[in-house]
């Protein structure tokens, strides 16, 4: 294809992604190297119901001034990504420096937010989806092997997790698993503990959020495997069966080997989408017990405050923190590309 | 007494005109952003009848308010033509210069309001207050009495009236109060941190100073506190303690006044618990400070707006807490007008306010104090981290922030 | 496969079968029970006392004087308006998939036909682009918007799902055309059609499947978005998810937060209709297009 052509038919779908991803990357970066002017406040007295009282507020006309004069704030270069917010250069210092051991280190890193964030975020994503591709694998197994007319209704209910809207689907989880709620109760009886509570401590709040994370991703990962599975050549079955292959060993050696590509690029896609966990711990209500990098950035857009510069610095750890995740995905696609350039 | 006093000058105040439709005036959108509670429903109703001729009232209550106001007041024209807001509510909105002075409009169309009732901040009116709220002690007669102790009035004796009904098997979880992780638990913290009497910041700076033994003093009383709570407490918002007073779950509360209104009606639970609900004075930490902010709502102009919807929203917010108004719905708060007369219901309001409570401090750095208070504090309160650790949690997470918004170098 | 069942000893049949349907409960009770609930009190679904109270719906019975009650979808769509989020969600979510996918075939045919280095690059850019959390991008839109004017507007969010939606269509779309023999077009070329017209002619009719499929990843990923919806637009241009946690905060009123389990059943409602008619396009989409990919 000539390099004209080309550039005609790309140039809508760049453009969008140009104006709509790369320039606001642009204005996150440069948002997250600024802080808000320094306040100018002034003592007044303020009179209310419950009596007058001498007390600092901010000088708005001084104020609007400034920010009239330099829209984006004070310039703080790399300072907000280094604060304890975020990396916490200093905190994590003094935590090596006063560790008693390797334990009390990464405890101390716990205490830190952004560090938190990441430890929910990474062990959501590492174990939900290696669950999520052996469920669906296995669900894929067992829907192949119903009667034709039971498959369409199966495979239907089948999907209904995924397509599900994450808040929704968590929201109707959460209704369910309250200690009064039907699961939170069928709980308390089955392990004989009328206390229990899934909302009450952080490790079983972050079991209930990984189970919901299978849950809604099992059903992406069986409808791909369950594809993969109609095109698995039937002759080469025969071939293993002949040889002697027990049912087990036609999965191990056959099936599994045909379905790799796809396990490759289900994993892919599960790993982009859980490292964005967000939704469950807001339909969860679960703030209190786990935070991840996308619900850290969405706290600071909201309240009585918005911390553009702390969103904005988080974001950029958070992308960096997607190309490392993805760089070996990049390395092989790259040398894939040269070795078919050769 | 504060309130009384209140009551006598809002006295002076003239009976306001029938609401008619468009309220006289000639067009203009009023757009309310409010809290949900019961008052503010009746005042949004009130101000729902200057619609017509011209005249459009809508409004938004949700308890998410605190969160949407800024975005959507800094949007131009703001999408709301009037935010309702607390003391601690207000001060983003004038940090972020998102409100009005509302001087001229308290000449030409005030005339009913009382002094009292006008928020100066230096010499300008920047919001119209027309109710008190505090979160103070409700208790159930019944199981106080069966338990046999007193009325709880410092929060040692609300432990010792919670270890009671524990230990005699009349309820496992007595004590519930707000403690949902962020807002409301920092809520908590600032009230209980009230008790101890100490200041919040360094005078004349910005710079915190709640990292001490009175820090420490509040927190283990709030760890003492949810021992008595249920497991989930951590969830616990308005809405969720007063379901479960409702079903009779709780002995002991500490809750908004604004929800006495509610919790005394007839709707949502059975009438034996009703009968026996008390509402109290707020609980002082050891017998000196009441553990307990003052609270003010009332209602802002956004600056984003034409002056025709400014007038606009004015006067029909004026009506939303006109005389009628109040009278019709003198249960559901305690009102700041001469209309109102004290009821059951806000007996707990009058009474913490009585008592020398604090209104709850109005500085621009508050708020990231409060949000910092929020966040920080779960994990102390599960036992998994020291009090002198949360506390400097606080300390370091306010800083932060507080750094990057130009409060303190 | 089929006839290997027939070998299968009986035990794996049964255990196959045990988990297929432990698998459908699992995936359907809840849907189920929201179902059932949603035409409840709130006493009842969200019962303090008995959550047994949810199946026969005592207080329903106390409250209304029937089993079942319709109040909260009442309340939601006739009181709370829910309607005016169901179409700005159906605005929203028609104007994503035709622009997503117009821009989107345009593209991935570009860069299935180009074996520019270029064109590889623009690839791996934009599968970074699909790996990023979407709410990161969020804070970089909201502060030009509000100096724009450009915030809370539905063509806005259209415009930003479009953007954000691009990389997965790019990807899909690309996957889909390297499957359709290059001979076709072109033969076309050679006989005199400019590459447009090629595509025009010879591509357009043969590409429906792979864009139907990309088009219902489309579709869930603007119906579904929360992060973007929630923040970008204004109250009176919400979409259904943003409408809905909007219902959560206001249950101040007994009976409210059936509002939005009533919401939730009806939003979920055109997610059901969506998968029974294009079941099969998913399954085979998939089979042909991305997953060779």
């Amino acid at each position: 294809m000539k390099h004209r052509t080309f550039f005609w038919f790309i140039l809508p779908s760049l453009a969008a992604m140009i104006a709509f991803i790369a320039l606001p990357l642009v204005s996150v970066v440069i948002q997250s190297m600024h802080v808000e002017h320094e306040q100018i406040m002034s003592v007044t007295e303020n009179c209310g119901p419950f009596g007058c009282k001498e007390e600092v507020s901010v000088d708005a006309e001084a104020t609007a001034a400034l920010r009239a004069e330099s829209p984006l704030g004070r310039f703080n270069g790399l300072g907000t990504y280094f604060d304890r917010g975020h990396l916490a250069s200093q905190e994590v210092a003094t935590a090596w420096q006063e560790r008693t051991s390797l334990g009390d280190f990464f405890s101390r890193l716990y205490n830190l937010p952004l560090y938190k964030a990441i430890a929910f975020t990474l062990t959501y994503t590492f174990i939900v989806t290696p669950l999520v591709i052996m469920l669906g694998l296995a669900i894929a197994l067992g829907v192949n092997r119903l009667a034709p007319a039971l498959k369409g209704p199966t495979i239907f209910v089948s999907l209904l997790p995924m397509i599900v809207t994450p808040l929704i689907g968590s929201l109707i989880l959460f209704w369910m698993i309250d200690a009064q709620g039907i699961i939170g109760k069928s709980l308390q009886w089955i392990f004989d503990d009328p206390e229990l509570s899934l909302k009450a401590s952080p490790t079983l709040t972050w079991i209930t959020l990984m189970v919901y994370g299978v849950w809604h991703g099992a059903p992406f990962a069986f409808v791909v495997f369950y594809a993969g599975l109609q095109t698995v050549s039937s002759e080469t079955l025969e071939a293993a069966r002949i040889d002697g292959a027990t049912r087990w060993q036609q999965v191990r050696y056959v099936v599994i080997p045909h379905l790799m590509p796809l396990a490759v690029f289900v994993s892919l896609i599960q790993l982009m989408d859980n490292f964005r966990v967000f939704e469950p711990i807001i339909g969860f209500s679960a703030q209190a017990n786990a935070s991840s990098l996308s619900s850290i950035i969405f706290t600071d857009l909201r309240g009585d405050v918005i911390r553009f510069n702390s969103a904005a610095a988080t974001s950029v750890i958070t992308i960096i923190g997607v190309a490392i995740l993805l760089s070996p995905v990049l390395i092989r696609t790259w040398r894939d590309f040269k070795g078919k350039a050769v | 007494m504060y309130l009384k006093n209140l009551a006598v000058a809002g006295a002076l105040a003239v009976t306001s005109s029938a609401a008619y439709a468009g309220c006289g005036l000639s067009g203009g959108n009023v757009n309310i952003l409010a809290n949900e509670f019961g008052a503010i429903q009746a005042m949004v109703a009130g101000a729902r009848e200057c619609a017509g001729d011209g005249v459009t009232v809508e409004a938004n209550l949700t308890v998410d308010h605190r969160d949407i106001q800024v975005a959507a007041l800094t949007a131009n024209p703001a999408q709301y033509t009037s935010a309702v807001v607390a003391n601690s509510s207000i001060v983003p909105l004038i940090n972020g210069d998102l409100i009005r002075p509302l001087d001229d409009l308290v000449a030409e169309h005030g005339q009913d309001l009382d002094k009292t009732q006008l928020i100066t901040i230096d010499g300008k009116v920047m919001a119209v207050a027309f109710m008190a709220n505090a979160q103070h002690l409700f208790y159930r007669k019944d199981i106080l009495e069966e338990a046999g102790v007193d009325v709880p009035t410092t929060y040692d004796e609300v432990l010792a009236a919670a270890e009671k009904i524990r230990s005699m098997g009349l309820m496992e979880h007595p004590f519930a109060m707000n403690t949902k992780t962020g807002w409301n638990l920092g809520e908590e913290f600032i009230n209980m941190y009230m008790g101890t009497g100490a200041p919040f910041f360094e005078p004349g700076t910005a710079n915190v100073a709640v990292n001490n033994e009175h820090g420490v003093a509040a927190l283990n009383m709030l760890k003492s506190l949810v021992e008595y709570s249920n497991p989930d407490f951590l969830t616990f918002d308005s809405n969720e303690t007063q379901a479960r007073w409702e079903s009779g779950d709780l002995a002991l509360a500490v809750m908004w006044g604004s929800r006495g209104g509610s919790i005394l009606d007839d709707e949502g639970s059975s009438g034996d618990i009703v009968d026996a609900t008390v509402l109290a004075p707020a609980p002082t930490l050891t017998g000196d400070n009441v553990a307990s902010t003052l609270w003010w709502d009332g209602f802002t102009i956004s600056k984003n707006i034409s002056d025709e919807d400014a007038e606009a929203t004015f006067v029909s917010l004026v009506n939303g807490i006109s005389d009628d108004v109040i009278r019709a719905n003198n249960d559901k708060a305690v009102w700041l007008s001469s209309a109102y007369e004290p009821t059951p219901a806000s007996a707990g309001v009058a009474a913490t306010a009585a008592s020398g409570t604090s209104p709850y401090p109005m500085l621009p750095y508050m708020g990231l104090l409060h949000t910092a208070a929020g966040g920080e504090l779960s994990e102390f309160l599960q036992g998994s981290e020291s009090a002198e650790q949360a506390l400097a949690d606080i300390e370091a997470a306010y800083t932060t922030a507080a750094r990057e918004q130009g409060f303190v170098e | 496969m089929s006839n290997a069942a027939l070998k299968t000893p009986r035990s794996i049949v049964y255990l196959s079968a045990g988990f297929v349907i432990f698998w459908v409960i699992i995936a359907s009770f809840p849907f189920f029970w929201t179902l059932w609930g949603s035409f409840k009190v709130q006493g009842d679904f969200f019962s303090k006392a008995d959550w047994r109270n949810a199946l026969w719906g005592t207080r329903t019975i106390v409250e209304t004087g029937g089993p079942f009650t319709g109040a909260g979808y009442h309340g939601a769509w006739v009181q709370e308006e829910f309607w005016r989020a169901a179409l700005n969600t159906f605005i929203v979510v028609f104007f994503t998939v035709v622009i997503s996918l117009t821009l989107g075939t345009l593209g991935g045919y570009a860069l299935a036909r180009s074996g520019a280095r270029y064109a590889f690059w623009l690839l791996m850019i934009a599968l970074v682009f699909r790996a990023m959390p979407h709410i990161t991008l969020v804070s970089g839109y909201m502060l030009p918007f509000f100096q724009w004017n450009l915030w809370g507007h539905l063509p806005t969010t259209i415009i930003v799902l479009v953007a954000i939606n691009q990389p997965f269509t790019l990807w899909m779309l690309h996957s889909f055309f390297l499957n359709i023999p290059k001979d076709l077009d072109e033969s076309a070329k050679v006989d005199g059609c400019t590459q447009f017209q090629a595509f025009r002619h010879v591509i357009i009719p043969v590409m429906w499947p792979g864009v139907i499929t990309t088009g219902l990843f489309s579709f869930l990923l603007a119906y579904n978005d929360f992060a973007v919806t929630s923040m970008l637009l204004s109250e009176s241009n919400r979409t259904m998810v943003p409408a809905i946690a909007g219902f959560l905060g206001s249950t101040f009123e007994e009976g409210n937060v059936m509002f939005a389990v009533a919401a939730v059943v009806s939003a979920t409602a055109p997610l059901f209709v969506l998968v029974m008619f294009f079941q099969r396009q998913i399954v085979s989409g998939l089979t042909a297009g991305a997953v060779k990919g």
